[in-house]
């Protein structure tokens, strides 16, 4: 869906007008440079598709052990709430709690309410309880950090590789599938459309007279 | 550029942070709430300079007991050995793998140094009214805001190496002390980024003038 709009850059508060775009299009603001606007492309459909991939291999990879490790006869692996809890145990209750936070219920949480939330966006108007969702979701985002996570295996792997042999298990290759997945829900997300779409807190339904006294004060 | 450049706040108008509304705000002290969202609308970010200089000063003093404190012990028959952040480095720097080595070098050392120097000059400039690079230097803080996240990788390889090395009584690893200031200093960091609002930056600009664009 294609339509202009009125915007102050997050950034540095300019006051400016953002012309139709087209699919893969984006645009900046013209005075400190940040993204304003990337007009995603293809269906509306596609992140919804991308979205149910990612919560199937979030469930994989939180669920099935990461690594195994052998030494001498003996072996032992762990999961990412596994790994958390076993911080917990050895004291540090507060990093356990920050490592189950950043890597467990952020990106569940942001994955959940994707899920919701384009589910809900398939109705016009959107409902109201969809808007405080997305809300949410932006906070999440910056909380869930799985790609970080990723490394941090990587780098323990290979100290560990130094005293035994590590095996990467199933949980590994799901995982490598969930952080490949989120940012690409997060490009082909519209949430400009959904906003332009949604039941006003106000309760009215867009457009209002106050977006177009906005309009106006704007030429 | 031949349209007229102004910012939200100088035409009386308030953008919404969350869903990105621009509306006429309830009143000039009180702005009120999103009309679309609900969000509470703010023209800057509330007490933004004291919120962002006593987070970054909290991390600050953090960040000086996370270096030198063990991050990791390793307990096997020959005895204990404790890991702080830079030891681990060494170690991966010497089993082999620099890439790694310098991998964690830049997040767990650089990364947040950078951070805190960076938002400390950031604040410093806004303090002074400075109309200087005012593009460079929201760049920056953009940087800061995108990269604080990658410091969090040594807590997790921490917790990674805990969580498997518990061969006992063969071997096993136990977090230090380190690894909690250490979190808190990316944690801190992160919502001192966040308290900041870069707008503040360009509000010293002569208003109906377009900087270096």
């Amino acid at each position: 869906m294609k339509f202009s709009e009125s915007v102050a850059c997050p950034d540095c508060d300019l006051l400016q007008h953002i012309p139709p775009l087209e699919p893969g299009r984006k645009s900046a603001c013209a005075r400190c440079g940040r993204t304003l606007v990337k007009q995603p492309t293809g269906s509306r459909d596609r992140p919804l598709a991308l979205t149910i991939a990612a919560a199937i291999a979030l469930i994989i990879a939180l669920t099935l052990p990461l690594m195994a490790l052998h030494v001498v006869g003996r072996s032992a692996s762990t999961t990412i709430p596994g790994a958390a809890y076993e911080m917990w145990l050895q004291g540090q209750v507060l990093v356990s709690v920050l490592v189950l936070f950043c890597a467990v219920i952020a990106p569940a949480g942001y994955i959940l309410f994707m899920l919701v939330l384009l589910l809900a966006a398939r109705r016009t108007p959107v409902p109201h309880w969809a808007a405080e969702m997305l809300r949410w979701v932006g906070h999440l985002q910056v909380w869930s950090m799985l790609e970080v996570v990723m490394l941090g295996v990587l780098v323990a792997l290979t100290k560990i590789a130094q005293l035994a042999s590590v095996d990467p298990g199933i949980g590994m290759y799901a995982f490598g599938a969930t952080i490949l997945l989120i940012p690409a829900i997060m490009t082909n997300f519209d949430r400009r459309e959904v906003w332009q779409r949604v039941v006003w807190s106000s309760g009215e339904v867009t457009p209002t007279p106050l977006a177009a006294d906005n309009a106006r004060a704007l030429r | 550029m031949t349209a007229p450049v102004i910012t939200a706040a100088q035409a009386g108008l308030v953008s919404c942070e969350s869903c990105h509304l621009v509306s006429r705000p309830a009143g000039a002290e009180e702005p009120g709430f999103c009309p679309r969202c609900g969000e509470e609308l703010e023209f800057r970010r509330r007490g933004s300079i004291g919120k962002t200089w006593a987070l970054a000063s909290a991390a600050a003093i953090c960040y000086i007991p996370a270096n030198p404190l063990p991050v990791l012990n390793t307990i096997s028959p020959q005895g204990s050995d404790a890991d702080t952040i830079m030891g681990g480095v060494i170690f991966l720097y010497t089993s082999g793998s620099w890439p790694l080595a310098l991998m964690v070098l830049i997040a767990s050392v650089m990364i947040p140094l950078g951070k805190l120097l960076s938002i400390a000059y950031l604040l410093i400039s806004v303090q002074r009214g400075s109309v200087k690079s005012s593009r460079e230097r929201t760049r920056l803080y953009r940087i800061v805001v995108i990269i604080g996240r990658w410091s969090m990788l040594d807590v997790f390889v921490d917790t990674f190496t805990v969580a498997m090395v518990q061969l006992q009584p063969l071997m096993s690893v136990q977090p230090g002390p380190g690894v909690l200031f250490f979190a808190a200093v990316v944690v801190l960091t992160m919502l001192a980024a966040e308290s900041f609002d870069p707008r503040l930056i360009w509000d010293p600009a002569n208003p109906g003038e377009l900087s270096d664009a």
